[in-house]
């Protein structure tokens, strides 16, 4: 593989919530173009907290970036709107889907797509991508995106991330609440869009089997600090890794051996 | 009972409902998009009333009145969001209410302050003679209220149904932070919601203004739009015409028909307590958004 250039790097960045409550202490991590990267960590480790943070959106919660340093394609990306970063191609599918529940599935698509000018054409064929990427969106367009189901909601929450056109698109625990079947389903068309369109992600995943079967490489942290960071294939071989950030009920030993 | 005096009441309640539908419309399309409800709206609407009058007795013609009035409207409307609340964005929902009550009063000073305290009378040149329609007395400045009123919610509903900003406009009230998320512009879209709120300002206090002479106590139409917005949901344009039509048409009719056993006089809060009743029965409003969710 060549050498891809960084797109993405974050440097010892440390970040509070009201200036008071420290969420991030040290955390670093990269993304090269056309890569997917992992982000993985238990429950409070600090995962939601960086995507905000590497996507100005940690302001709007009342949080603040406190030091380190955040670089997105060449340019500081600390002290940015978060619509500067979405023009320039970073764009985050939020935990928890957060779609607009008084809106149609189709419109909810549309919006993606807003702070973009399209032609009327370009935005139809964007629409058609989408819907050819997940067919039952196309089914369900007309819905109340609040009466969609789960995996539906995420795949409205993913195109319309789409339709806003990243070249790094980051999502935050897209598997959360839905059937191994459709977590199945969501990451193959991630993985589709990465191999055809070079598409390059950063996902936060809980569910680590799935996202180390996806990813080239991932990055684990532990109470807001990056502790260990790899490729997927050696993360995957690692059985410490399972108790240490998974929670299952190996609390000590094994975690505390790092 | 007399059906054709029960006509007469029940259609003059309900034109003098648009008139608190106007109002209404005002706070709903700022609650929609920023969750403040906006008590400065009376003041903003007295605010063009004054201006229009003070502009038209120094000579100005009518239509270079309406312009000044509604350039002067949206400049404060944007003015205040990005003076006032944009600095306190994520702050809880009872600061906002706070600033707006503030800048309710630093608005009617400033109006004294530049156009003086005298009530004005203001003539839009429509005749209030009754017209009778099939045994009916209906009067013409209502009949042209609602007219006016239903003019302004279809040009709002197809903008919110049909044009881009409108589409991000009920994306930001369905979920800030997602809109954040796609790239809209929260500050922009604040601007615009807060000039369109100036705008409807400016045609309520117009009405308004004709209605009752231009003078201070004409801010407190708010106090009349609050029943409305307790009936009709402080989040939707519906909610808030029906809702206005509802209290206007329960006050006369209460007037007329169980106020002699009150005396009289229950038209200024018979509106309060139908809302009170309301709010026991259905807390989010006729037309108030009921969560979407699936569980």
């Amino acid at each position: 593989m060549t050498i891809r250039e960084i797109l993405l790097s974050l440097d010892g960045v440390e970040a509070t919530y009201n200036h008071a409550i420290r969420a991030l202490s040290g955390v670093h991590l990269t993304v090269r173009t056309g890569e997917i990267v992992a982000l993985l960590g238990a429950n409070g480790a600090g995962k939601t907290t960086t995507l905000k943070a590497l996507s100005a959106l940690l302001g709007a919660e009342r949080g603040q970036v406190t030091g380190g340093s955040i670089t997105y394609d060449g340019s500081d990306a600390v002290r940015r709107w978060p619509y500067e970063l979405v023009r320039q191609g970073l764009v985050q599918v939020l935990e928890g889907r957060h779609c607009f529940r008084s809106l149609t599935v189709e419109d909810n698509l549309v919006v993606g797509g807003l702070a973009r000018r399209r032609s009327r054409t370009e935005h139809r064929r964007d629409l058609d991508q989408i819907y050819a990427l997940f067919p039952r969106l196309r089914d369900k367009r007309r819905t109340l995106a609040g009466l969609a189901s789960g995996g539906e909601q995420q795949m409205t929450a993913i195109g319309r991330a789409l339709m806003a056109g990243p070249r790094l698109l980051v999502l935050d625990e897209p598997s959360m609440g839905l059937a191994p079947l459709l977590v199945e389903a969501i990451f193959d068309a991630l993985k589709a869009l990465n191999r055809e369109e070079g598409l390059s992600i950063l996902v936060a995943e809980q569910n680590s089997a799935v996202a180390l079967r996806h990813a080239d490489r991932a990055v684990v942290l532990e109470n807001g600090r990056t502790v260990l960071e790899g490729t997927a294939a050696e993360l995957r071989e690692r059985d410490d890794i399972k108790a240490f950030y998974l929670g299952f009920g190996v609390v000590d030993g094994a975690a505390r051996s790092h | 009972m007399d059906l054709s005096f029960f006509t007469e009441v029940l259609v003059g309640g309900l034109l003098s409902g648009v008139m608190y539908s106007l109002v209404a419309i005002g706070f709903v399309l700022i609650y929609k998009t920023s969750g403040v409800l906006n008590f400065a709206q009376g003041s903003l609407l007295l605010f063009s009333a004054l201006t229009f009058v003070s502009l038209i007795e120094r000579g100005l013609p009518f239509w270079a009145g309406i312009l000044i009035t509604l350039a002067a409207m949206t400049a404060i409307g944007a003015l205040i969001e990005r003076v006032v609340l944009r600095p306190l964005v994520n702050q809880p929902p009872i600061t906002l209410f706070m600033a707006t009550l503030g800048v309710s009063y630093v608005i009617e000073g400033a109006a004294q302050l530049l156009w003086g305290t005298q009530v004005h009378g203001l003539d839009l040149g429509i005749d209030d003679r009754p017209l009778e329609i099939s045994g009916v007395f209906v009067s013409t400045f209502d009949l042209f209220a609602a007219g006016v009123a239903g003019a302004m919610v279809a040009v709002l509903i197809l903008f919110f149904r049909y044009t881009g900003i409108g589409l991000g406009f009920r994306a930001v009230a369905d979920d800030p932070l997602a809109a954040l998320s796609l790239g809209l512009r929260l500050d922009r879209i604040g601007t615009a919601v807060w000039t369109a709120a100036g705008m409807v300002a400016l045609v309520a206090g117009l009405l308004w203004g004709a209605r009752l002479g231009v003078q201070f106590s004409l801010s407190l139409v708010v106090l009349k739009a609050l029943p409305v917005l307790v009936l009709g949901g402080f989040d939707s344009i519906a909610g808030a015409i029906v809702g206005g039509l509802i209290i206007g048409a329960v006050e006369k009719l209460a007037e007329v028909y169980i106020g002699p056993f009150f005396g009289g006089g229950i038209e200024g809060w018979i509106a309060y307590v139908a809302a009170l009743g309301f709010l026991l029965v259905r807390p989010a409003g006729l037309f108030g958004q009921k969560l979407v969710e699936r569980v």
